[in-house]
């Protein structure tokens, strides 16, 4: 399965600020009711949506100044809590194709990483500074260069970090590791483990 | 060179380096669900592979199942959609499904255990972050996403970085009406929600020598809580008496053989740890959160803090959980009205949970305010045995529900949920907003027993005082 190089991703931002943002939070669990990923993007922080509208306010995933964004803006620990794979899937199908965040919850980062959608950090004071900069001129283009491990935004730049394991598999198109795994030699492993019926 | 137990048990399963450095690791027992799957199994389909294992692969449905008409076709026809799939997807790939029909079903990280599916020394991956629970047996327990699921199916292997491996010592004694679940709120207030990271837990001490493999499950359940993807409890003879004779241990002499290797991984006497973390238990009082996560929590004589008063990162958060919550700081938790209660999840849903309440309830009734009050035995083995001990019987006589075995009000995917603003004091997991199924509905996390405090006093109480546990 030849996948792409993901060495770039530009795109337009939007900041969902906050810490500690978890996947029920991304999507419901009530929209995790299918057998497909199909059709999850519309669900993406549904709630959370709702909420503003109920407040009179816009949430930023529905403010028209940052309508077509595919750069998301988030806090520390981002993607936390359940391990439902359902939430980088509506986010991707809502059209994010990259998360720049404080920091991730594991399983959410694995979970991005295998769809192709890198999850960079920056340092907190970094990290408002851009998402500041977009709040007020949300039309400025982000960069984040994977290659070289840094993010542009008009005239701003930061170095962001990416483990290096990550930065590997996207940027050689090996991100999805289910080729590589299938060429393995399983068989040696699973006849050592007592526990393993490895006929 | 001396090693803990994740690391044996990684070095014992790894296939091989990956070439973004990741490791290739074996995943010996993989324990799959209704919601997780079904697009895994897809994506298998569109790559025409097999499942490579299936007798080392196990299915059992419990998020979306209803938990009182359990006939089918579910009222829900999503539902039924999603029960119908795991079955004839576990039918083609011959997959062992402990169904609804079995007497076996449950939630996973019951059913694992219960079946002595779950043994010393095994790499465990399913598809839910609650996997940790596992670890109790000395297991290294992985919650995966779907892809992963595609990868353990295909080639029963998935591509992992080592974690680092932080022991936490719990020394001492619990007092009276401190539970396993108050340690892991504790733990978890201690450390943060995203104090794991990066870490996998292995829990010891006296506290834990002493706990019964059930409180250890409560407790490595709740690892993901704090951001450690796994948590373990060494093996020891409790964990080899709590699996003899179950349907999938070992037997005769190769039940001999498998002590003598789980005996061999436990960690080594001074092997080098990342972190170390001592708590002393003595310190521990009944535990409740008061906020959107599970790292929001205080003893229940304590007064909500202010803001103010918390690490500066935890401070939005903070705000944003009083105003979710209608909770004001310098309030105390205690005695805030609840509307509702809910007994069950794979963290308190085992016997040893209705157990211990039942003891206490028994001839108490659940307060007039209360508007539910539902108990979900985590598994259908959980619900026979309640049965004929008769603990269900002083529950229904309490005025509660008992229900069929389903993952039910812990998470909003079945028809348990909250309506509005309700406010559930409850024995699982999470305390998100909306998890419970409203998205205005709110959570208090909390034993099992303090659960059944605000049943009988229908607001937020200290069971030691209500039950007069001393």
């Amino acid at each position: 399965m030849a996948l792409e190089n993901i060495v770039n991703v530009s795109g337009r931002g939007v900041p969902v600020m906050g810490d500690d943002i978890d996947t029920d939070r991304i999507i419901p669990a009530r929209f995790m009711k299918c057998v497909t990923f199909d059709g999850l993007g519309e669900f993406a922080f549904y709630d959370a949506i709702k909420e503003f509208e109920e407040a009179g306010k816009t949430h930023p995933l529905k403010d028209s100044k940052f309508e077509g964004a595919s750069v998301l803006i988030s806090g520390a620990n981002f993607g936390c809590g359940s391990s439902r794979e359902h939430a980088p899937q509506s986010l991707a199908r809502a059209g994010i194709k990259a998360i720049i965040s404080e920091s991730f919850a594991e399983i959410f980062f694995g979970n991005c990483t295998t769809l192709g959608v890198p999850c960079v950090t920056l340092p907190r004071e970094k990290l408002n500074e851009l998402a500041d900069l977009i709040t007020q001129e949300p039309d400025t283009m982000i960069n984040i260069d994977l290659e070289n491990k840094s993010v542009t935004a008009g005239d701003w730049s930061y170095s962001v970090n990416l483990p290096e394991t990550a930065h590997q598999a996207l940027t050689t198109g090996r991100w999805d590791p289910i080729t590589e795994l299938l060429e393995s030699d399983v068989e040696r492993v699973a006849g050592s483990l007592s526990y393993v019926d490895a006929k | 060179m001396k090693r803990s137990l994740f690391q044996k048990v990684w070095d014992a399963h790894t296939v091989g380096t990956l070439s973004d450095g990741r490791t290739q690791l074996f995943i010996g027992t993989h324990l799959i669900h209704e919601v997780t799957s079904p697009q895994a199994f897809g994506m298998l389909k569109e790559l025409g592979l097999p499942v490579k294992y299936p007798n080392r692969t196990f299915a059992t449905v419990d998020h979306i199942i209803p938990t009182d008409e359990r006939n089918e076709p579910f009222s829900d026809p999503l539902a039924d959609a999603m029960i119908k799939e795991l079955r004839k997807n576990c039918a083609e790939h011959g997959v062992t499904f402990f169904d609804s029909n079995t007497g076996k079903q449950g939630i996973v990280h019951i059913v694992g255990p219960e079946q002595g599916i779950t043994q010393p020394g095994m790499t465990i991956a399913c598809g839910d972050s609650h996997t940790a629970t596992h670890g109790a047996f000395g297991a290294i327990a992985f919650g995966i996403g779907t892809s992963q699921v595609r990868d353990i199916l295909a080639t029963q292997t998935m591509a992992l970085s080592p974690l680092k491996v932080r022991r936490i010592n719990v020394d001492g004694e619990l007092a009276p009406g401190v539970f396993a679940k108050d340690v892991i709120l504790h733990i978890i207030r201690l450390l943060g929600v995203k104090g794991g990271l990066g870490y996998a837990y292995e829990y010891g001490g006296e506290v834990f020598d002493n706990f019964s493999l059930e409180e250890r499950m409560t407790v490595c359940n709740m690892s993901i809580e704090g951001g450690a993807r796994c948590g373990y409890v060494n093996p020891d003879q409790k964990t080899y008496d709590y699996l003899k004779g179950r349907p999938y241990a070992p037997k005769g002499e190769a039940w001999d053989k498998a002590v003598a290797e789980w005996e061999a991984l436990r960690s080594d006497e001074g092997c080098e740890y990342d972190d170390i973390v001592n708590i002393n238990a003595a310190d521990i009082a009944p535990t409740v959160t008061w906020g959107i996560n599970p790292g929001q929590a205080i003893f229940i004589d304590e007064d909500l803090p202010q803001p103010d008063a918390l690490p500066e990162s935890d401070r939005e958060t903070a705000v944003e959980a009083y105003e979710h919550m209608h909770l004001q700081p310098g309030q105390a938790i205690k005695g805030t009205k609840v509307d509702v209660v809910f007994f069950g999840s794979c963290t308190n849903g085992r016997l040893s949970d209705f157990e211990e309440v039942a003891k206490h309830i028994k001839g108490k009734k659940v307060a007039e305010g209360i508007k539910k009050a539902i108990c979900v035995p985590g598994s259908q083995v959980v619900s026979a045995i309640a049965e004929e001990k008769g603990i269900a019987q002083i529950f229904r006589d309490a005025g509660f529900e008992w229900r069929g075995a389903g993952c039910s009000m812990c998470l909003g995917m079945n028809p348990d949920q909250l309506v509005g603003d309700q406010l559930c004091a409850s024995s699982s997991n999470r305390n998100f907003k909306g998890r419970q199924g409203s998205p205005t509905g709110r959570t208090v996390l909390m034993s099992p027993l303090m659960v059944a405090a605000a049943a009988v006093t229908g607001e937020v109480a200290d069971a030691r005082e209500v039950f007069k546990v001393a």
